[in-house]
C-alpha cells in the first residue's frame, strides 16, 4: 500500500525530477537482473559438462563399466559439490543485495496454469517494478548514503518542480496601457507534492521584472469528511473563470479588459481559506464553494484587521454529449476599498462555458466558447458606481499543433462607469510540443479616452520540469 | 461531546456494515481494465470506466463529470506508468474521496506486477519527446500482462471485499483457464507470422508485439508523441522499402493521412487496430480485443504478403 502512495506521487513527476530521483533505481535493475543472469551461465557449465562426461567413457570404451559407474559416481558428486557452493554463493549475495524471495503464488484457487505462467514470468525484478523513485522505501540498502550525496535517496521526496518562462512581445502604439517592446515578462516557478496522507501542497513563484513573489501558495486537504474540499493559503480566488487561470494558461497573450478594469492587473488573489463542497444530484455536477481572504486584493483594501473579504461561487457542469459539455458558474465577491472606512465593492460575475471536443479526433479537433459577464458596485463618498462589463470569446483547435480564437471585450471602468473601453482580437497559437506555445495575437482597443490602439502582440511560452495537470 | 463521537461512531459502524452488503464500487480508468475488473467482480461489483476505448488516453479531459465517478468510488484502478498523468491527480484532488487517494486502500495501480518494456535508462529528457520515465504504460496489450492485471485486481477485490474472496478467487480462476485457452488459439493464428516486419504509428505495441512475435522496424511519429515530420516520414518510407515491410498498425485517434500516404509509396497496408476494449465497435472485452487485434493483423499479412 505505502508503495502505491509512492507511485502515485512518484506518477506526479515527469522527467526532470525522475531523472534525479529515479536514476538510482534504475541503475540497480541491471545490478539485480545480473545475478540470476550471471548464476545460470555457472549451471549452464555445469551442464555443458556433461556431454564432456558422455564422452570420456565413450573414448575408453573397452574400461571396465564398474569403473566407468565410479567414474560416473565421483563426477556427480563433484558436480553436486559445485553446485551447492554456487548455490550458497548466490544465496549469500542475495542477501547483500537485499533481493527479497521470489514471490509467493496468490491466493488460494489459482490454478496451475497461473502459478506456472508466474513462474515461468520473469521474476519481478524489484529495482524494475517498484516504482522508480520509491526505491529506498524499503529502508536503505548496501551503503548508508551519505548525506547531501547527489544520490541521497531522500531526495525522492523532493517536490514535482517546474519553471514555465512567459515571453512577451509587443508591436504597434498603445499609449494608455504600453507594455514593453520585448520582456521576459514572467518566470513562475512551481513546486508540487503530497504533503501526507491528508493534504498536498502547490507552491507557485512569480519572478517578473517587478520582483519575486508568491503568485499562489495553498495545502489542499483531500481527506476531510462531509464531502468537503479545503484549501488554505494564498490563491486566485474562485471568482469566473480567467480570474483562476495562470497566463501559460490563458487562450490569449492578454486578459480582457473587464478582468483589468474590475478585478486589476493582478486579479482577484490573496491569502485566505477556501471550502467546497458538492451538492450531489442526479442532474448534474454542482459544486458550492465559500471562501474568505484577507481583503486586499484587486479592488479590495483593508482598513482595519475584520475588513476580510468573503466570495461565494456555484458551479454546475453537464456532460451534453460525450463530446461537449456545459460549464456554467454564478459568483458573487464582497470587500472594503480604498475609498473610506465604510466603503466597499460587491462583484457579481456570471460565466458560461460550451466545449466540443470529439473523442475519436480529441488531439486535433476542440471548440470553446466562453463568457464572463461581470458587474460592479463600487461604494464611494460620491455615491455607489455601478459599472459592468464582459467578453466573449471562442478558439478552435484546427489541427493537431494550430489553434486560432477570437475575442471582444466591452467593459466599463470601475471608478467611473461612462468610461467604456471595448474591441476585438484576433489570435494564432502553434504548439511545437506539450511543452512549449508560441502565440500571436492581433488586438484593437478603443479606449474610454478617444485613443484607438492596433497591436500586434507576442507570446513564447516555455516550460521545464514536472508541472502538475490542470484543473479543468 | 462524547455523544457526538458516539454517534459518529454508530453512524461508522452503521456504514460500514452497509458497505458489506452493498456491491464494491469500482471506477477503472480504462475500458481495458473496466473489462478485466468485470471479470473477476462478477456481480459483486459495479464498474465505470472514464476514458473510452477510442480515445488517445494521453489526452483525455479532467471532466467534472468524471469527478462525480470518483467522488462515490470504492476503488481506482489506474493503468499507472504516468499514462494519465495529464488529467488523473487533478480528478482525484478533487474527487473528496479519501479511499481513493494514492496510498488509500481504494487505489490500485495495475501495472505493480505487469511486465512492462522500454523502461528508459541512463539520461532522459524530453528532446527525446513524451517519454515515460516508468516505462510503456500500454502494457495490457499482452494476455500475460492481463492475467496479472486480473491478478492484482482479485487480490485488491479480496482484500476490499474480504467475505467474497473466494468468489474472486474462483472468479480468476476461470477467468485465467479461458485466457490461457484463448492465448493457445492467438498464439496459433499468429505462429506462422513470427518476426514478420511492422510499424507503429505511436509506441503503444511493444507488449503485443512481441506476445505475438511481430518485429516493429519503425515508428510513424519521429519520437513519441511528435506529430509525423516530413523528413521522418520520406526516411521511414526508405527503410521499409529497403526492408520491404507490408503493414502499417495504427490507432483509431490517429490521422490516417500520414500513414495512408507511407503505404501508397510503399505498398504497405494500413491496419487499425483497437488499441483499448472499446476501441472499435465489437471489441467489447478483453478477449474481444484479441481476438480483432490478432484477426486483423493475420489478414494483413495474408493479403499482403508481408514477411
Amino acid at each position: 500500500m505505502i508503495a502505491m502512495g509512492k507511485l502515485f506521487s512518484r506518477a506526479m513527476t515527469c522527467a526532470s525530477l525522475v531523472v534525479l530521483g529515479g536514476v538510482p533505481a534504475l541503475a540497480q535493475a541491471p545490478a539485480v537482473t545480473s545475478v540470476p543472469a550471471g548464476v545460470a551461465p555457472a549451471f549452464a557449465k555445469a551442464t555443458v559438462g556433461k556431454p564432456a562426461v558422455a564422452e570420456a567413457p565413450a573414448g575408453t570404451q573397452q574400461a571396465d563399466p564398474q569403473q566407468v559407474r565410479q567414474e560416473l559416481d565421483r563426477l556427480r558428486r563433484e558436480f553436486e559439490e559445485i553446485r551447492d557452493a554456487y548455490g550458497a554463493r548466490l544465496a549469500a549475495l542475495e542477501a547483500k543485495l537485499g533481493v527479497p524471495a521470489p514471490p509467493t503464488v496468490p491466493a488460494a484457487g489459482t490454478a496451475p496454469a497461473a502459478a506456472e505462467a508466474a513462474a515461468a514470468a520473469p521474476v519481478p525484478q524489484p529495482a524494475v517494478d517498484v516504482p522508480s523513485g520509491a526505491a529506498g522505501a524499503g529502508g536503505p540498502q548496501g551503503a548508508l548514503p551519505v548525506y547531501g550525496n547527489a544520490s541521497a535517496s531522500s531526495k525522492v521526496f523532493n517536490p514535482d518542480m517546474a519553471v514555465i518562462g512567459n515571453f512577451l512581445g509587443a508591436m504597434g502604439e498603445n499609449s494608455v496601457e504600453s507594455a514593453p517592446s520585448l520582456e521576459m515578462h514572467e518566470a513562475e516557478v512551481t513546486f508540487q507534492a503530497v504533503v501526507d496522507p491528508y493534504a498536498r501542497a502547490d507552491v507557485f513563484l512569480s519572478a517578473s521584472p517587478e520582483g519575486l513573489e508568491i503568485e499562489e501558495g495553498f495545502v489542499t486537504l483531500t481527506s476531510l469528511p462531509g464531502g468537503l474540499l479545503a484549501k488554505v493559503g494564498k490563491m486566485k480566488q474562485q471568482f469566473g473563470k480567467v480570474n483562476t487561470m495562470h497566463a501559460h494558461t490563458l487562450p490569449w497573450v492578454d486578459v480582457p479588459l473587464v478582468m483589468k478594469n474590475f478585478l486589476g492587473e493582478e486579479g482577484l488573489n490573496d491569502s485566505g481559506i477556501s471550502v467546497s463542497k458538492l451538492l450531489l444530484n442526479p442532474l448534474f455536477f454542482l459544486e458550492a464553494t465559500g471562501e474568505v481572504y484577507q481583503g486586499n486584493s484587486g479592488p479590495f483594501q483593508t482598513h482595519e484587521r475584520n475588513d476580510v473579504s468573503w466570495l461565494g461561487r456555484l458551479r454546475g457542469y453537464r456532460d451534453i454529449t460525450e463530446g461537449t459539455n456545459l460549464d456554467v458558474g454564478v459568483s458573487f465577491t464582497r470587500g472594503h476599498n480604498d475609498s473610506g472606512p465604510d466603503s466597499t465593492t460587491h462583484l457579481f460575475g456570471v460565466d458560461a462555458t460550451v466545449r466540443y471536443r470529439p473523442l475519436r479526433r480529441a488531439i486535433y479537433r476542440r471548440f470553446m466558447a466562453r463568457t464572463e459577464l461581470m458587474w460592479s458596485r463600487r461604494g464611494q463618498e460620491a455615491g455607489d458606481v455601478s459599472a459592468f462589463g464582459m467578453y466573449v470569446s471562442g478558439d478552435y483547435q484546427f489541427a493537431r499543433r494550430w489553434f486560432g480564437g477570437v475575442r471582444f471585450d466591452r467593459s466599463e471602468r470601475a471608478l467611473d462607469s461612462s468610461l467604456v473601453d471595448q474591441g476585438p482580437s484576433l489570435v494564432v497559437t502553434y504548439w511545437p510540443s506539450e511543452f512549449s506555445q508560441i502565440r500571436g495575437q492581433y488586438r484593437r482597443t478603443n479606449y474610454a479616452e478617444g485613443v484607438t490602439s492596433n497591436e500586434a502582440l507576442f507570446q513564447f511560452l516555455f516550460s521545464i520540469g514536472a508541472h502538475g495537470a490542470h484543473v479543468f | 461531546m462524547r455523544k457526538f463521537i458516539q454517534a459518529a461512531a454508530l453512524t461508522g459502524v452503521m456504514l460500514s456494515s452497509a458497505n458489506a452488503f452493498a456491491a464494491l464500487k469500482v471506477v477503472a480508468t480504462t475500458q481495458d481494465l473496466e473489462s478485466l475488473a468485470r471479470e473477476i467482480g462478477g456481480d459483486k461489483v459495479t464498474v465505470e470506466s472514464l476514458a473510452k476505448g477510442y480515445q488517445d488516453p494521453h489526452f483525455v479531459e479532467a471532466k467534472p463529470s468524471f469527478i462525480l465517478k470518483l467522488h462515490s468510488a470504492d476503488l481506482l484502478i489506474a493503468v499507472g506508468r504516468e499514462l494519465e498523468i495529464g488529467w488523473l491527480p487533478p480528478l482525484i484532488n478533487q474527487s473528496r474521496n479519501a479511499k481513493i487517494q494514492p496510498g488509500g486502500a481504494g487505489y490500485l495501480d495495475a501495472s505493480m506486477s505487469a511486465k512492462i518494456l522500454e523502461i528508459p535508462t541512463g539520461q532522459i529528457t524530453r528532446a527525446m519527446g513524451d517519454v515515460h520515465p516508468s516505462g510503456n504504460p500500454h502494457y495490457w496489450l499482452a494476455p500475460d500482462n492481463g492475467r496479472r492485471i486480473a491478478q492484482e485486481i482479485q487480490k485488491k477485490f479480496a482484500e476490499l471485499s474480504p467475505g467474497d474472496a473466494a468468489y474472486f478467487a474462483q472468479r480468476y480462476a476461470d477467468f485465467d483457464r479461458r485466457l490461457a485457452e484463448a492465448e493457445k488459439r492467438w498464439q496459433a493464428a499468429m505462429a506462422p507470422y513470427k518476426g514478420v516486419k511492422v510499424v507503429t504509428y505511436h509506441r503503444s505495441w511493444p507488449n503485443f508485439t512481441e506476445a505475438f512475435g511481430l518485429n516493429v522496424i519503425g515508428y510513424v511519429e519521429p519520437k513519441p508523441g511528435i506529430p509525423p515530420s516530413p523528413s521522418h516520414t520520406l526516411d521511414l518510407i526508405q527503410e521499409m522499402k529497403r526492408q520491404e515491410v507490408k503493414i502499417i498498425m495504427i490507432e483509431p485517434y490517429f490521422d490516417r493521412k500520414t500513414p495512408d500516404s507511407i503505404a501508397r509509396e510503399t505498398g504497405a497496408q494500413v491496419i487499425v487496430l483497437a488499441p483499448s476494449v472499446g476501441g472499435e465497435k465489437d471489441v467489447t472485452d478483453y478477449f474481444k480485443l484479441f481476438d480483432h487485434n490478432v484477426n486483423l493483423v493475420t489478414t494483413a499479412i495474408k493479403q499482403t504478403g508481408a514477411k
